[in-house]
């Protein structure tokens, strides 16, 4: 398997990063490399096997629905990059 | 006094023989001193540190005793701390002062320790150098040329330097071990989900975890202490007993079994590492330990399963920079969508952004069965490696790295090379195993070498009882990086 440079665009596309031409092609170089390594695995047999999905077998743990928190949305809206009455600022997404 | 261990520090502030203000100040003037050449600092802030050092003299003074009560702690800037600038090694929080504290800073200051600062680390905590950082490397402090490693490198630096008699660290694939061994001072990464990670920037879920680092494993051992615990606030978190992790320190180890995995041994590790752990092995069977040799086959695929699991989460984690509620906005843009891909284009650094590109292409549709289930179901059989060795032996003993600390630029153009120094550590992590490093020697040019041992699930107590035997027989642990007087001129 060897990523395109077409392939490249679009996984930043969906990672929601900027890249340019240049960095695209490094990106490229490196993450086929990467990719060389991450290769060994398609030779391991693992029929039957049950995916780890975690370090240790434990069900989630579930609480009581109930209010826990108090409201810091004053602290916490303070390092926001842009705030008005208590609401997060983004640009217009409905015409 | 900058050389006393924990203990000795807790005992010399109980006697009023110093104060907790007098204490933290000695440390904040040698980091003044020391931090220009070292970076292992991101963030001081003598008059918060002082300010805390006060609250512990008055609980002192109030009669209240505690195995940490004044004593001085550096905090990874992974975690969050109140107050406190919190970067995560990152230009995407370079202006975020945290609102609230981590669990684990929330426990420390419990404990009455006070807070140094925030030290130094690989961008997100991806990688082994910390050349990633935004604020720059930190330097090896037996070496100007070589890296502290990573990601806990400023914890490290920090501990090897005596900047501070104990540190945080986290450790996702060997962040505190392999720091830990390029440095000369002891780490240790408990078992997943015995310290909290809530508060804690997230990078891979299933395999983040706290721990101590410090000079000794008796240290060690009082720093578990103060920071494990369950928390209703991380679901992960494991409800457990308290446990005293000092409890087994003065065990004698006459009988112990010592497994000897023959992958550690094998091609890719250097020479003086291999002698130096061979050293540390005949000093165990003087101690009346016995070897035997174990095998953990699916070893050499740890490091590609880690490669697809780690960014995977990654990914996920790290979608919460989007520029909206905190951290780095754009500050041009035309629409929604243009907003998050400036944002985080400018936020990141190459390493994180690779790691967030292999993340969303091996979810990305079509490719899940091939990339992320597989290297679950490999993860599976990496960890029953390990349950079976454990039949046979009560620890696990080899190197933490292949080599002693690289130099600075080596490996920071090929991410494959420097993803396999881990090569050592990160099998640990997917099992969710403690594993801890301690100093065994040196290089030929006097840089530190670790010895690495791994326990079975919640066997921190025996991997710092094994330590600390070891420690009170050699003196490595104890030797001191050759930086000149605390005015900080160079030798």
């Amino acid at each position: 398997m060897a990523l395109s440079p077409q392939d490249i665009l679009h996984i930043a596309r969906l990672a929601r990063i900027r890249v340019t031409e240049a960095e695209a092609e490094t990106a490229r170089g490196q993450l086929n490399s990467i990719f060389g390594l991450i290769e060994q695995m398609q030779a391991v047999d693992t029929k039957g096997v049950e995916p780890m999905s975690h370090a240790l077998d434990v069900a989630q743990r579930l609480r009581e629905d109930r209010v826990t928190e108090p409201d810091r949305r004053d602290k916490f809206q303070a390092v926001a990059p842009a705030v008005e009455n208590g609401l997060y600022l983004v640009p217009k997404v409905i015409e | 006094m900058i050389d006393s261990s924990l203990k000795q520090l807790a005992a010399a502030l109980a006697a009023k023989q110093i104060s907790s203000t007098e204490l933290a100040a000695l440390f904040l003037d040698r980091i003044e001193a020391l931090n220009p050449r070292l970076n292992a600092f991101i963030t001081v802030d003598r008059e918060r540190t002082l300010a805390e050092a006060r609250q512990a003299d008055a609980r002192l003074a109030a009669g209240e005793t505690g195995a940490l009560l004044g004593v001085p702690v550096a905090h990874k800037d992974i975690f969050c701390a109140d107050g406190w600038r919190t970067t995560c090694g990152s230009k995407m929080l370079g202006n975020f002062v945290a609102p609230y504290d981590a669990t684990v800073i929330a426990k420390f200051k419990a404990a009455g320790t006070v807070s140094l600062g925030k030290t130094n680390m690989d961008e997100f905590a991806m990688g082994s150098s910390n050349e990633t950082s935004f604020f720059g490397a930190v330097k090896n402090p037996w070496s100007d040329a070589a890296v502290p490693g990573g990601s806990s490198g400023g914890s490290a630096a920090a501990v090897a330097a005596r900047l501070a008699p104990a540190a945080t660290g986290t450790d996702t694939g060997g962040s505190i071990r392999q720091p830990a061994s390029l440095c000369g001072i002891s780490g240790l990464k408990p078992t997943y989900g015995v310290c909290s990670r809530y508060g804690m920037i997230a990078f891979a879920s299933s395999l983040d975890q706290a721990g101590p680092m410090a000079p000794s494993a008796e240290d060690c051992a009082l720093l578990l202490n103060a920071m494990a615990g369950f928390d209703e606030r991380d679901s992960t978190s494991l409800p457990r007993e308290p446990e005293d992790y000092s409890r087994d320190l003065d065990q004698p180890l006459a009988g112990l079994r010592i497994g000897l995995p023959k992958e550690f041994f094998a091609a890719g590790l250097s020479a003086e590492v291999a002698q130096a752990v061979e050293a540390a092995i005949a000093e165990y069977q003087k101690l009346g330990a016995q070897t035997v040799e174990v095998s953990l086959p699916n070893m050499g695929l740890s490091v590609p399963v880690y490669y697809v699991l780690a960014p995977a989460e990654a990914s996920s984690n790290l979608s919460r920079f989007d520029g909206v509620r905190y951290g780095h906005r754009a500050s041009d843009y035309k629409d929604l969508l243009d907003m998050y891909e400036k944002s985080r284009a400018e936020g990141f650094g190459a390493e994180v952004k690779r790691r967030i590109m292999i993340g969303t292409y091996v979810l990305s549709h079509g490719y899940y069965d091939a990339y992320y289930l597989q290297a679950q179901k490999i993860r599976r059989l990496i960890a029953a490696d390990f349950a079976a060795a454990f039949k046979q032996c009560d620890v696990i003993l080899g190197p933490t790295a292949p080599t002693p600390a690289f130099n600075f630029g080596e490996k920071a153009a090929d991410p494959v090379a420097m993803y396999l120094s881990d090569i050592y550590t990160i099998a640990v992590n997917l099992a969710g195993l403690p594993g801890m490093s301690i100093p065994c020697g040196f290089s030929g040019n006097g840089r530190p070498i670790g010895l690495q041992l791994i326990g079975d699930l919640f066997a921190e107590a025996k991997l710092l009882n094994v330590a600390h035997q070891y420690q009170l027989v050699t003196d490595w642990h104890r030797r001191l990086p050759p930086l000149g007087e605390a005015s900080g001129a160079r030798r």
